[in-house]
């Protein structure tokens, strides 16, 4: 089955998502759509999806016109569509979700799921997925919810998969999994439109890229170029994606982390026994599979996390056991996991997020009285300084792309005296400018002098960046190599394999 | 100035239309209860003159007993008209108390359902202080206040420190302290240094006049400086919101509070501190209501105050300005409501209805924007807490 948008157009107020979008994908294709955050991309999937409705533009499927005014209408042409958040029900199994909006019922009125199960079972053997249809949605892995949704599309005969940011949840280990999964579903026959913003991926598997920028369709790019051609088409101007690294060391200590362990409030480990240093100007960076105790370590680093025994030193001081508030203010910046939940307050300004732990000091204040002015002149100055891309900065911090909002977290924490980052996952669901800049901040900290302790489960980011690498598994740290260790090797240890 | 009235537009715009289609649907409920148009209600013509007449009385006399009463200007000064006014302004005055404890809790991500109980205590603070002791009339008055204050923000406090210690609830807890306090006014109202002397009955003596809260219109009206208080108090709560770091941190716990713990906020001591001004603020209320108002402490010196005062907060939007105009509606409603009931045949449980219906739609902006077609009008975020383990 093959579909065909023409002349796709749609505009919130002044903002013009998509401009005049003309796409096609064949059977059995796997169509790349590559674009920054904000390029619109997902706003195309939305109309398509019929979630959203277009203010023109035409739908062929084989090259017959459809309307599409809901989902319903897109399911029943055949379009299916995979979110970058899952819609499943925690509680329920994965029998039940998938059938949930189609649940039929037996004669005597109770729930037919026979049927369904045969048909689930089916479909995961046929592309190799290892599905327990009476497993607990909530109880699996994200790479495995991934599957119930794709299943829950493949049931009721999706020819057109929609996959928006499948792999941004996703470890490693689960992309390449799924990039299998995705030949798998093309050697069936199933049209694939990918959104992504990750070059390697999209390299991969995709047979056909359409690029698009600020709406427009810039290119349609042959999966042969360059990761370098396919940035600069992403964002509009040459991207230089390796980053320089100039050797500078220096062998004074900055932190020494010594027999650390971490429990959870009933004392269960969560992380045992970690003992590392980082040098002046050092970038030390902890890869691993999510959930080997990276958040823990993390948190304990500026006292977010309870039941921490053992020693870390900053420049020969003692800080567990201090107020989080004393921790950051002993020298650490802190980037946080997730920006939503931790870093930032969605309902409030750029300003106010960008003093949310000086708010109590001068300028910003004096005793209990807070100084507008003090506030305000700080944000134009970081505005400008970390290039936050804002019409306000009263504007809330929630209505910014995930760039930006990551600039705020990275200006609010390198205004205080650094003397250690702490970054984790600095670029998770960043698009290639953002990294850029990103990457660029950290290692000017690190040329500054500073000790950077980068947490972070991207492979690339890892090798572009450390140092050294200590890999974590099953919170502990395996094994701490140097910067020149091969992929392989870091793969392996991230398996939990100890050479 | 046009930023200036999208503003007022986007915020009041919804509560404005809640309490108008509440009105509206109260008003049908008149009519078609009313006996003498169900009498009609055969004939079209007769059907509307008296529906409408019976829809227009009934509003008037409410509107009458709540603002201005041209028949009370007969035989004295114009003044007299605004005696229903003064009683509005006397009923909402605990109210507008009780809603910005309830409001600020609202803004540092607490449900302080505990404004009933807050309140017992500054009562009984105050009346005790008014009663029991001496001294020359600004500083007893201070101090009466004072010690509602004390005595409320403990009982307020007291729930901040076990959820920042343990973790509990402060929905339970406040619900069950409410049981507690009304309990313990019953029991202390009962004991030899509460007990008016020759009397049985739960009552206690009356604050001696130097304890009392001036009138402001003279005698014969009964509006008295607590309205100034209460507004002074919303003045300082949007003040402390919104200009000092203490305000900064109630918010930012409220809308986030793990970004706040991670930025180094301490989100125990801002619950206890919350809850010990919301407390303080409850009893506040409880205080002027029996130096301004009541002058002796009665079992029921609280009403359905505490929670009223929910309900003020919801409609203010658990805005300083907000509440005060929902507190000033909520009293006006309930004073014009006795006119009404008195002069016309719609009952006092009118009014109540009036209020479910104004929460129903507040409660419900998706209901609105379909009836009235706004597009875009703006959540502006649910104010209801978070979820049992927030």
């Amino acid at each position: 089955m093959s579909l065909e948008l023409r002349g796709v157009t749609k505009t919130f107020g002044s903002l013009v998502a998509n401009d005049n979008i003309n796409l096609k994908v064949d059977d059995g294709e796997i169509h790349a759509i590559l674009g920054e955050n904000g390029a619109g991309k997902s706003t195309l999937m939305n109309i398509v999806y019929g979630l959203v409705q277009p203010d023109s533009g035409e739908f062929l499927v084989d090259g017959n016109p459809v309307t599409i005014h809901q989902p319903a209408d897109a399911l029943a042409v055949g379009i299916g569509m995979v979110h970058q958040h899952f819609m499943l029900i925690p509680v329920f199994s994965v029998l039940e979700n998938i059938i949930l909006g189609h649940e039929q019922s037996t004669k005597i009125g109770s729930l037919e799921s026979s049927a369904a199960r045969e048909k689930i079972l089916k479909l995961a053997s046929e592309f190799g997925f290892h599905i327990d249809p009476d497993a607990i949605v909530e109880n699996l892995s994200v790479g495995v919810q991934q599957r119930v949704e794709i299943l829950k599309a493949l049931m009721y005969d999706a020819k057109i998969l929609i996959l928006d940011e499948p792999t941004a949840v996703l470890t490693p280990q689960e992309t390449d999994e799924f990039i299998e999964i995705m030949k798998k579903l093309r050697a069936s026959g199933t049209a694939i439109i990918f959104i992504s913003h990750k070059l390697r991926e999209v390299k991969a598997v995709a047979d056909k890229i359409t690029v698009i920028r600020q709406g427009k369709v810039v290119a349609i790019a042959d999966p042969k170029s360059t990761q370098e051609e396919l940035a600069s088409l992403m964002v509009g101007r040459p991207v230089n994606l390796t980053e320089k690294k100039t050797i500078h060391h220096d062998n004074a200590v900055v932190v020494k982390v010594s027999e650390l362990n971490i429990a959870d409030e009933v004392g269960r480990p969560l992380v045992s026994n970690i003992n590392f240093e980082i040098h002046k100007g050092e970038i030390l960076a902890i890869a691993g599979v999510q959930g080997n105790g990276q958040t823990e370590l993390a948190n304990a680093m500026v006292n977010l996390h309870k039941n921490v025994h053992g020693s870390i030193l900053l420049d020969g001081q003692e800080i567990v056991g201090l107020s989080v508030n004393k921790s950051l203010h002993s020298g650490i910046a802190y980037v946080p996991e997730s920006r939503e939940l931790d870093g930032l307050i969605g309902k409030f300004s750029i300003a106010e997020n960008l003093i949310l732990d000086t708010h109590h000091e001068q300028p910003f204040a004096k005793g209990i009285f807070m100084s507008n002015k003090a506030v305000e002149e700080e944000a134009q100055k970081k505005v400008v300084e970390f290039d936050i891309r804002t019409q306000s900065i009263d504007a809330p911090v929630s209505s910014l792309s995930g760039g930006n909002k990551q600039k705020v977290v990275l200006a609010r924490e390198l205004s205080r005296p650094v003397r250690l980052v702490v970054a984790c996952q600095p670029t998770r669901g960043l698009d290639v400018g953002a990294i850029e800049f990103v990457h660029k901040r950290i290692l000017e900290e690190r040329e500054a002098g500073r000790a950077v302790l980068l947490f972070s489960t991207e492979l690339d980011e890892v090798m572009t960046l450390a140092d050294r690498i200590a890999v974590m598994y099953k919170g502990e740290i395996l094994s701490i190599v140097d910067a020149s260790a091969t992929r392989e090797q870091i793969g392996l240890l991230m398996a939990g394999v100890k050479s | 100035m046009k930023k200036f009235y999208n503003r007022i537009a986007e915020t009041a715009l919804l509560p404005f239309l809640s309490v108008i289609m509440a009105f509206v649907i109260s008003g049908l409920l008149i009519v078609f209860s009313d006996a003498a148009v169900l009498k009609v209600i055969g004939s079209p013509g007769k059907f509307i003159k008296v529906a409408s007449s019976t829809f227009m009385n009934a509003y008037i006399a409410l509107f009458q007993g709540a603002f201005f009463d041209p028949h009370l200007t007969q035989g004295h000064t114009l003044l007299q008209g605004f005696y229903p006014l003064s009683e509005t302004i006397v009923t909402a005055t605990p109210l507008i108390l009780a809603g910005l404890s309830v409001s600020l809790a609202f803004q540092s991500g607490l449900f302080n359902i505990g404004a009933q109980g807050q309140f017992i205590f500054g009562a009984i603070g105050a009346s005790y202080v008014g009663f029991h002791y001496t001294f020359s009339p600004v500083v007893h008055v201070t101090l009466a206040l004072l010690a509602g204050i004390v005595l409320a923000s403990l009982w307020g406090g007291f729930v901040g420190l076990l959820k920042a210690r343990t973790g509990a609830h402060e929905v339970i807890v406040t619900i069950m302290m409410n049981y507690i306090a009304g309990f313990f006014i019953l029991w202390i109202l009962k004991t030899k240094s509460f007990l008016r002397p020759r009397r049985i009955d739960p009552l206690a003596p009356n604050i001696k006049p130097s304890a009392e809260l001036p009138h402001l219109l003279g005698s014969t009206m009964r509006l008295h400086a607590g309205i100034l208080i209460a507004l002074l108090a919303a003045v300082f709560v949007w003040w402390l919101l919104n200009k000092t770091t203490i305000g900064f941190q109630f918010r930012a716990v409220g809308a986030n509070a793990s970004a706040a713990k991670t930025a180094g906020i301490s989100v125990g001591v801002t619950t206890m501190l919350t809850m010990t001004i919301a407390g303080a603020l409850a009893g506040l209320g409880g205080a002027v209501h029996v130096l301004g108002n009541q002058y002796a402490l009665t079992s029921d010196i609280a009403g359905s105050f505490g929670f009223d005062a929910i309900t003020v907060a919801l409609l203010g939007r658990a805005k300083p300005r907000g509440t005060v105009m929902a507190a000033l509606l909520f009293g006006a409603l309930r004073t014009g409501g006795r006119t009404m009931e008195a002069n016309t045949s719609t009952p006092l449980d009118i009014v109540l209805v009036i209020q479910a219906l104004i929460v129903l739609f507040i409660a419900s902006p998706a209901l609105v924007r379909f009836i009235f077609r706004i597009k875009n009008l703006q959540s502006q975020g649910t104010l209801a807490s978070k979820g049992w383990n927030g």
